[in-house]
């Protein structure tokens, strides 16, 4: 028992001296000045390197300016006061998109640890295995006596410190699992390398003929390589996904008696004065103590229809505001807005996703105790037979290693490396580790409609019904307002060659929309009530002028680039294809009528969304499920396998397996068919895994196997499984 | 055989010289921008003097 305790009990000083060493690095930092982040997604040339660095290093105070072609991120050290936001303007001026990145959500993958640490053990391991292999080969060459046993004996001396120091993360994982009385596949591979070496070195020490120096160590190189192949996939995801996340960098502006301030979320309290800006996003829950505007609900609920917000009114974090600014007197900060009780319905939800297991977990879970076994019967099987110790364990040994895992090792990271660097330059980020083969098995595919088969913008669909001189002016009308509908009819009367009328003392009255005069008669854009007009059933904005009856500007959600191909795709491949939708009726079967999706369902709630892809989910079927909103978080947790964009709000985020990075969707369909490959691939490796091990078991366990055949078959192996992998690119 | 006594450890000190190399360049973050850096090798900016 105190031996169990070590471990934990001397990595906790390290833990507890952490907090105060970074708050140490904090406050030098604040001294030393700013560091700040931008991604510059743009970059893509060496002159683009030099264009982006010339200019931030010319602005005033900036000490110094790089940028990683790589991650497309620019950092830049330079004086305190300096904002991020002078930073993009300086950018936009020469002609780069940039972002500021919240430096402290990505400081964790400033610098993969874990990656720089497998990368030397595996340099380690690469050393001494061609070191070692060197002296072997002169050896099964014919070496003997004297000179075969220097060359063992420098062998073990190579072999020795360089599997102590490169095997470490084998022995911790093997010695986690045995102390909770567990077998992994890393117990089989550490009792293998550990037999060998010993038995080795028992051999050497009695001038015997063969050592298994060499195999000890291609074992764990090859091991470790697809240990590290699997840690990169994973990293590579991983400050992917944080740069998302880093994306939107979560500060307020609190209203004090003393006037406005900039703070992070973080620092609001109950009772503060929140002002949100038109475009800017609720931090807090609230109420409206001050402002007129519309509110745009569809992240959290899947209503595309702005909702009229005035003093008095509750807002819940996530909504966004539209048209004026608002005041809004916080009534739940941080974990307690209503956003974040949403996303801990989640973590009740993804509990049904962790009871899946990986082919790599099944695969071990056979194999393990079967090599134990094996070896052990080998073992008892030649003591009794010759009543001799050393033949024993050598035969014992030589089943342990030429069985050992290093082509499981590397059946499944070397094609889940493929497959993912496959669907990243397609535009797709798989962040769970099972995404791939959880994803090969989907058969029904349910969407969430708002953001994410459609782009939650909406288009006119009327235009032609609208005389040019009217359109004129609402594009005049429209072109003052940042409102979405009201940009959306000025984008199409741009595009219609419609110029704007010329409009006087233009106003927005928040809320309502925008009146101007025009050939001195009142004109007004905007709501049905206030423009004086009859409601319609779906989204519309009025037009009135002067006293004239209103016209109806009708409007549908543009369709996201790719999401008919996708559709088609899945059900052409024969998956059923569901639209489930927070939205009205209306616009859901509009949408799934120009999808040719049959089966569809209208206002639902969150929970109703979950529980349906729940009971899919018990009545056998795979469920993918694709979603953006907050009102998609838990039915995105409690699929199968879920997707969602990169513009989906971060709670989504973070519950699905894969983001898609572009706008396009198109690449489902394909993400689905290169995972069924993936999978293929997977099995195969496991297929010509068994072939070796049914070829060189038997000799082993006859005792006929030598190092040399060990090494052949190990290699041969792994280097037969990774091409299969590399042919899914 | 005397020649093994001099390429034996000659070999194991070229290999070992390798590694250091490249643990060197692990631990002095030169595999952060493979990309950046393979571009930067080809800008004329610091062609005439160091970067100071």
């Amino acid at each position: 028992m105190t031996t169990a305790m070590r471990p934990s009990v001397s990595a906790c000083p390290a833990c507890e001296a952490a907090p105060g060493a970074v708050a140490l690095a904090q406050k030098a930092e604040a001294e030393r000045g700013a560091r700040l982040a931008l991604s510059v997604p743009g970059v893509h040339c060496g002159a683009c390197i030099g264009a982006v660095e010339r200019a931030l290093s010319a602005h005033p105070g900036v000490r110094s300016a790089r940028v990683n072609l790589t991650l497309k991120r620019a950092s830049v050290e330079a004086d305190p006061e300096v904002s991020a936001d002078d930073l993009v303007r300086v950018l936009d001026g020469i002609g780069y998109e940039a972002h500021e990145l919240d430096a402290g959500a990505l400081r964790a993958t400033a610098t993969d640890r874990a990656g720089r640490d497998f990368l030397m053990r595996l340099a380690v391991a690469g050393f001494a295995a061609m070191n070692v292999m060197l002296l072997s080969i002169s050896v099964w060459s014919g070496a003997q006596d004297a000179t075969r046993d220097l060359f063992h004996w420098i062998s073990a001396a190579i072999a020795f410190p360089a599997i102590l120091f490169a095997g470490k993360p084998f022995y911790v994982s093997a010695w986690g699992a045995l102390r909770h009385w567990r077998l992994n596949m890393d117990v089989p591979i550490v009792l293998a390398i550990v037999l060998a070496m010993l038995t080795s070195l028992w051999e050497t020490s009695l001038s015997g003929e063969h050592a298994y120096f060499d195999a000890a160590l291609a074992l764990v190189f090859f091991l470790l390589a697809g240990r590290y192949l699997d840690h990169r996939t994973r990293a590579v995801a991983r400050s992917a996904a944080e740069e998302l996340a880093a994306l939107e960098v979560p500060r307020a502006v609190r209203v004090t008696a003393q006037g406005e301030e900039t703070v992070p979320v973080a620092a609001l309290a109950v009772g503060d004065v929140v002002l949100v800006r038109p475009g800017g996003r609720m931090s807090v829950d609230g109420e409206i103590v001050a402002g007129r505007s519309e509110l745009d609900r569809s992240l959290l609920t899947g209503e595309t229809v702005p909702v009229f917000a005035g003093p008095g009114q509750a807002v819940s974090a996530g909504e966004v505001n539209l048209t004026g600014p608002l005041r809004v007197r916080a009534s739940a900060v941080g974990e307690e807005t209503s956003l974040h009780r949403m996303a801990d319905l989640v973590a009740i939800a993804e509990s049904g996703r962790s009871r899946y297991t990986s082919l790599a977990d099944s695969a071990a879970k056979l194999y393990a105790p079967g090599v134990h076994i094996l070896s052990a019967l080998a073992f008892i099987g030649w003591y009794l037979f010759t009543f001799d110790m050393r033949i024993a364990l050598n035969i014992a040994a030589a089943v342990l290693i030429i069985t050992c895992p290093c082509a499981l090792g590397l059946a499944v990271p070397a094609v889940t490396t493929a497959a993912s660097g496959r669907l990243f330059r397609k535009g797709m980020l798989i962040k769970h580790a099972t995404a791939l083969e959880r994803l090969a098995q989907v058969d029904t595919v349910v969407f969430d409609k708002t953001g994410t088969l459609t782009e939650g913008v909406p288009q006119v669909t009327n235009l032609d019904e609208i005389p040019q001189e009217a359109l004129g002016v609402a594009r005049a009308l429209a072109e003052g307002s940042s409102h979405p509908l009201s940009q959306s009819i000025a984008r199409a009367a741009r595009a219609a060659g419609v110029a704007a009328a010329r409009i006087m003392d233009a106003e927005e009255i928040p809320g309502y929309g925008t009146q101007a005069r025009w050939n001195g008669q009142r004109v007004r854009l905007g709501r049905g009530a206030w423009v004086g007009a009859a409601p319609e059933p779906g989204t519309a904005a009025f037009l009135a002028i002067g006293e004239g009856p209103a016209r109806a500007f009708r409007f549908a959600d543009a369709l996201r680039p790719g999401a008919e191909e996708a559709v088609r795709a899945l059900r052409e491949s024969g998956r059923a294809v569901l639209l489930l939708s927070g939205d009205s009726e209306g616009a859901v079967r509009d949408l799934a009528g120009r999808l040719g999706i049959e089966d569809w369902i209208a206002g639902a709630l969150p929970a109703e969304k979950a529980e349906k892809v729940q009971a899919l989910g018990q009545a056998g079927r795979k469920v993918l499920m694709v979603g953006d909103g907050l009102n998609d978080t838990a039915a995105l947790a409690a699929a199968h396998v879920s997707i969602s964009p990169a513009s989906a709000l971060d709670a989504a985020r973070v519950a699905s397996d894969i983001v898609l990075l572009g706008k396009d969707l198109s690449p489902i369909a394909e993400a689905v068919s290169v995972a069924q490959k993936a999978t293929r691939r997977i099995r195969e490796n496991f297929r010509i895994a068994t072939l070796y091990n049914v070829i060189a078991v038997p000799l082993a366990v006859a005792g006929l196997a030598t190092p040399l055949i060990a090494a052949l078959a190990m290699s041969a192996s792994s280097i037969t499984v990774s091409l299969n992998a590399l042919r899914l690119r | 055989m005397s020649v093994l006594s001099y390429l034996i450890p000659i070999s194991l000190i070229l290999g070992g010289v390798g590694l250091l190399g490249f643990i060197y360049t692990v631990k002095s973050n030169q595999y952060d921008d493979p990309e950046g850096d393979a571009r930067r090798i080809l800008s004329g900016e610091w062609d005439d003097h160091p970067k100071p």
